[in-house]
């Protein structure tokens, strides 16, 4: 699976697994379409038929019950099934089967009032120790530690994520303030991000998706500028993500977050 | 209040039933120990405040169909500053995204918590409730007078937060920490909130001991009309869940005021520098108490509307209630399953799967008991003799909204579709579905179906029906849209949606609905009307109009203080509608049959 | 003026009890969620801490236990305050009833000199490792003697054990340059003490609202008897419920907050 346009609205789906959330979506739809039509007509009909007349008079014995029951019972048995059938298994797959580890980009989340930092290990492949004691709003917004050799070569990039097609991202998350949540809808991932705490979500862009930029939105208030906090996953090829991180290398660092900002 | 004129000619009977006397204005009308007048008090409280509320939101609906431009009508007079500190909610006629989120924290919270409980439990359980039981007041009627007064300066403090430095919250009506510890404006929400618990908290006990100990000889708790059982079920949701929150509110208090860290976690870093507070909270702890409380108000939202569909349903129908029995088992299920079912609201916080499981398990169970009333209600249409009048039309009209809201519950219920819809402009959609068509077109019933025993006075059809249709139309066009936005991936609470692909790209169904917000405060003007010169000019009727068979008909209408001229008995079942071999569609339940 | 309500004075057939019973229970149900409520979150709070203080360290266990004394005793003169009443005898049942009034007086001055000892003892946190009377430390505790803007004068609490000997202990002076965090032991020092003065606080209110119950039916109250004694009772009673709860409440706090 991989690119699709899943329709019902739902928005382009560029990750490997999202088809499984859209499909979800889709059946559950379906039967409450269903299910609406289908109690609407005896509804309408009810109505129509028992309207006032004169002369007429109502009729307590007159009752269909059994067709309740059945109705009950059909919509017990149906929540059973997408609760077991589907629900389940998809959250499982999504929240407990994390891509091996050696072969995944990883990245540092790091949400503030209202900014994503992304934070990449750099060419060493290992993330530079952090303290808030080294954070500097425009230049360090991450605290990087100066003095450990892992933090040189690392990448700060605010509001921008680098991903390539078919490789599986790892990202951790975390908050300087506020409750936020981090979601990209074209990948299908939502996360709240909890101050306090670390929490890693996965997805893998498929081999197959569009390149280019796409919303990264912050889904959970978190203050009066909470609709500005826009951040941009851009969608590379192998090439086109070296040529970016080429093009972070040359800058000093820590990168200069004020011109990152502005493009 | 208002009523005061027709309540005259019911005075005889009372010195006469009583023996007291007149009792002054200020102690018949403002501060009245008789739970018609308070639970009058309640209603006209309640409606104003639910206007109010609805004004917020049409303001925000300007800034979301034309974002930036200038508000009209009421642009300049938010950009005034009044005094130094004072927080404006626009400058130069445009709101500001602090407007904008004070606008929405103010506008969840007036419209729950000071618009729908007080007007479903204070106004309509307290007049209602009483006389259906044929009981003369409630049981404590002093303590019935209170948690009015203790209400109203809880609700005054809401609105008067507009005005203080700082502003009104601004962090949502969930107010979700650190940021409602952090932001301004927070305080007044939390002290107006304690005294609104602290009323729920008397009104709720005053409930259940009427229901429990008062109710007129013969009148069994199975011989109960459905509306007495939803203020029962409701009254011990009001009972248990809010305490939790109550104490989550002192928690934030103090957090806010004496630097605690209930809520802060270690190591903050807020606005460029290190936070002040020591740290070691849990944000999540919050989240928990508040839904606790949040999800078994839901019910407290929808259940007397349910109740009040219920004896409109049986009393335009003409036939009992089908599966009476049923649906009061299952309102009382309803009851038991809303207190573990909170975290259905918390399932992107990186909750564990095993908890996760449990709560969307739970959250798919309770859904049977709302199908199973929703079924009965319809069923009961079935061999029926349907009177179209405006009580029935909103009460027919509150099946398929609220069946629209309830089914859209089903995907965000599920955790794996919620991982798309959750915090979206879905979410929006499906509670208003439940709240706003649902809930608030059962109060319309209740109001237009109630209002002649109130006062004596039918409100006019015709006006009734023009009020009915437009505001149908536009409660779908207004929250149908969100659905498909919500679809569409467009993020909730967003000031300015149009930096958002989602949101350029739904921009004209926001200003479809927010046309249609505004085309639907015209359609309440009829009923503005209607309610206020039906009270002199309306048809005169005597104690029961609709041909009713509970016991609330079987007193004058008004009723006078201490409610029977005579004590009721209950004789027979709620629902006596059309019983053969009689020439009248309807038995009370007080009338002695000749044998 | 008021209309006559069933079972005010007189048991409901059914229930067996007055209004006013069933009531005072459907209000301690409540208050067995907010208390509930409170302390679940003290139990997710220190589960989740990294250090979590033993309270016997920092609290005054023997004033603490004088307290649960007088409100136990308290407890047991409402009860019998109320079968004085039930016998009839008015005189000594309202001299009972003075009795746990005073007693909930009591409870409320220790907890104040509690409170006000709290509020007077600090806790300097050092930017460095200081030597203190010999030893390398990061916080010393004490009383503040003197502050200015460029230092403090600060009376460091005796070593543990080593109690009554304080003329060992000089007054040291401290930089402010040197001061990390001084901080009073308020409900701001830490989320032990944020759990204590919440939950004590919340609990002194309900040994207010207590004092004013009784005290009301002490006073203008106690006409009642004369015109409705079995009234009178059960408001004796309802009352004796409530206090009983509050009591009962003190119990759960003293051993989760000065014990473990």
């Amino acid at each position: 699976m991989g690119v699709q346009n899943p329709g019902y609205w739902l928005p382009v789906d560029l990750s490997k697994y999202g088809y499984k959330i859209d499909d979800l979506i889709n059946i559950i739809h379906v039967f409450m379409l269903i299910l609406f039509v289908g109690w609407g007509i005896f509804f309408v009909y009810c109505l129509v038929r028992f309207r006032a007349k004169p002369g007429h008079r109502a009729n307590p014995e007159l009752i269909h019950a059994k067709g309740s029951k059945y109705a009950e019972i059909g919509v017990a048995i149906f929540e059973a099934v997408i609760l077991l059938g589907f629900s389940m298994p998809v959250w499982a797959a999504y929240k407990h089967a994390p891509p091996d580890k050696d072969k995944a980009q990883h990245v540092r989340v790091v949400a503030q009032q209202f900014a994503w930092n992304f934070h990449y290990p750099g060419p060493d492949g290992i993330f530079g120790k952090t303290d808030q004691k080294y954070i500097d709003e425009a230049a360090n917004p991450v605290g990087l530690d100066p003095n450990d050799p892992h933090a040189l070569d690392d990448i700060v990039d605010v509001n921008n994520l680098h991903v390539i097609r078919g490789k599986p991202v790892m990202l951790r998350l975390s908050s300087k303030d506020v409750i936020h949540s981090f979601w990209i809808p074209v990948m299908r991932v939502k996360q709240d991000v909890i101050p306090g705490t670390v929490f890693p979500i996965w997805f893998e862009p498929a081999e197959n998706a569009t390149l280019g930029e796409f919303d990264i939105t912050c889904a959970q208030l978190c203050g009066n500028n909470h609709f500005k906090m826009r951040g941009a996953v851009h969608i590379d090829t192998p090439e086109s993500f070296q040529k970016w991180l080429d093009s972070k290398k040359v800058s000093t660092q820590p990168v200069n977050a004020e011109e990152e900002f502005k493009e | 209040m208002s009523a005061g004129h027709s309540h005259d000619h019911g005075h005889a009977h009372d010195d006469h039933a009583h023996g007291h006397h007149e009792l002054g204005f200020i102690r018949k009308w403002i501060f009245s120990t008789d739970h018609k007048v308070i639970g009058m008090q309640y209603t006209v409280t309640a409606l104003v405040f639910l206007f109010f509320g609805f004004t917020l939101m049409m303001i925000m609906r300007w800034q979301l169909a034309n974002p930036g431009h200038v508000i009209p009508f009421v642009g300049s007079m938010l950009s005034k500053q009044l005094y130094a500190g004072y927080m404006n909610l626009a400058t130069e006629g445009v709101l500001l995204p602090e407007g904008y989120n004070a606008l929405g924290a103010m506008h969840g919270t007036i419209m729950v918590f000071l618009g729908i409980v007080p007007l479903a439990v204070g106004g309509f359980g307290n007049f209602v409730m009483p006389l259906q039981i044929g009981a003369p007041d409630m049981a404590f009627p002093k303590l019935n007078m209170m948690s009015y007064w203790v209400f109203l300066p809880g609700g005054l403090i809401m609105l008067a937060s507009f005005f203080m430095p700082g502003g009104a919250a601004q962090s949502g009506w969930t107010s979700y920490a650190p940021l409602s510890v952090i932001n301004p404006g927070q305080t007044a929400w939390l002290v107006g909130m304690i005294f609104l618990i602290t009323s729920s908290l008397l009104g709720s006990i005053n409930f259940i001991v009427t229901i429990i100990h008062m109710r007129a000889p013969g009148l069994t708790m199975f011989r109960l009309p459905f509306f007495v059982w939803a203020q029962f079920v409701t009254a011990f949701l009001l009972l248990l869940a809010f305490p939790p929150l109550e104490a989550a509110g002192v928690m934030q208090l103090m957090d806010r005021l004496a630097g605690t860290s209930f809520f802060m976690p270690s190591g903050l870093w807020v606005s460029g520098k290190a936070a002040e507070w020591v740290g070691g909270g849990s944000p999540l702890l919050w989240q928990h108490l508040f839904w606790f409380l949040a999800h078994p108000e839901v019910y407290v939202l929808i259940l007397p509307a349910m109740g009040i569909v219920a004896e409109v349903i049986a009393n335009n129908t003409r036939k009992p209630l089908w599966g009476y029995r049923s649906m009061v088992y299952a309102a009382a299920f309803l009851g038991f399953m809303s207190f573990i079912v909170w975290a259905h609201h918390m399932f992107m916080t990186g909750m564990s799967t095993k908890i996760s499981t449990f709560f969307q398990t739970t959250t798919m169970i309770i859904s049977i008991p709302s199908v199973i009333i929703l079924t009965a209600l319809v069923i009961s249409l079935w061999g029926g003799s349907i009177r179209f009048n405006t009580p029935m039309l909103f009460a027919i009209a509150f099946l398929p909204m609220f069946a629209i809201g309830g089914l859209t519950g089903l995907p965000l219920g599920l955790t794996s579709s919620d991982i798309h819809l959750h915090d979206t402009y879905y979410v929006i959609g499906h509670f208003h579905y439940v709240v706003a068509p649902g809930t608030i077109f059962g109060m319309f019933a209740g109001i237009y179906y109630w209002y002649p025993k109130a006062t004596g006075r039918m409100m006019n059809e015709t006006l009734g029906k023009l009020h009915f249709w437009p505001t149908f139309i536009c409660m779908n066009c207004i929250f149908f849209p969100m659905l498909i936005q919500g679809m569409m991936g467009l993020s909730r609470r967003t000031y300015d949606p149009n930096i958002y692909q989602a949101g350029l790209a739904s921009l004209k169904l926001h200003k479809m609905i927010s046309w249609s917000a505004w085309i639907m405060a015209i359609a309440q003007l009829p009923f503005i009307f209607n309610f206020f010169v039906s009270m002199f000019a309306g048809k005169k009727v005597t104690e029961n109009p609709w041909d009713s068979t509970t016991l609330e008909w079987a007193a004058p209408s008004p009723p006078p203080h201490g409610n029977f001229l005579t004590e009721p008995k209950a004789h027979r079942d709620p629902y006596v509608y059309s019983p053969p071999g009689r020439k009248d569609d309807f038995l009370p339940q007080h009338v002695v049959l000749e044998v | 003026m008021d209309v006559a309500i069933p079972c005010q004075v007189k048991p409901h057939p059914v229930t067996g009890i007055a209004n006013g019973k069933l009531a005072i229970w459907l209000f301690l149900a409540s208050e067995v969620m907010l208390f509930g409520a409170l302390f679940s979150s003290y139990i997710l709070l220190r589960t989740n801490a990294e250090t979590w203080p033993r309270g016997h360290d920092i609290l005054s266990v023997p004033l603490a236990t004088l307290n649960t004394a007088v409100l136990i005793t308290s407890s047991v003169t409402m009860v019998m305050a109320w079968a004085q009443l039930m016998m009839g005898n008015f005189s000594k049942g309202r001299k009972y009833l003075a009795v746990t009034l005073s007693l909930a007086c009591v409870f409320l001055v220790v907890k104040f000199f509690e409170y006000k000892d709290k509020f007077h003892h600090y806790q300097v946190w050092f930017n460095t490792p200081t030597m203190v009377a010999g030893h390398e430390v990061t916080t010393i505790t004490g009383h503040i003697e003197e502050k200015t803007d460029d230092f403090i004068k600060f009376l460091p609490d005796p070593p543990k054990g080593h109690k009554a000997e304080a003329g060992h202990h000089e007054p040291i002076k401290i930089e402010t340059s040197q001061i990390k965090r001084l901080s009073n032991y308020g409900p701001w020092h830490s989320n032990f003490f944020a759990v204590y003065f919440t939950m004590t606080g919340l609990h002194g209110l309900h040994v207010i609202g207590g004092i004013i119950v009784i005290g009301y039916l002490l006073g203008p109250g106690a006409k009642l008897w004369h015109r409705d004694r079995q009234f009178y009772i059960n408001r004796i009673e309802n009352t004796g419920l409530y206090w009983h709860f509050v009591d009962l409440v003190w119990i759960f706090l003293f051993p989760c907050l000065y014990l473990i």
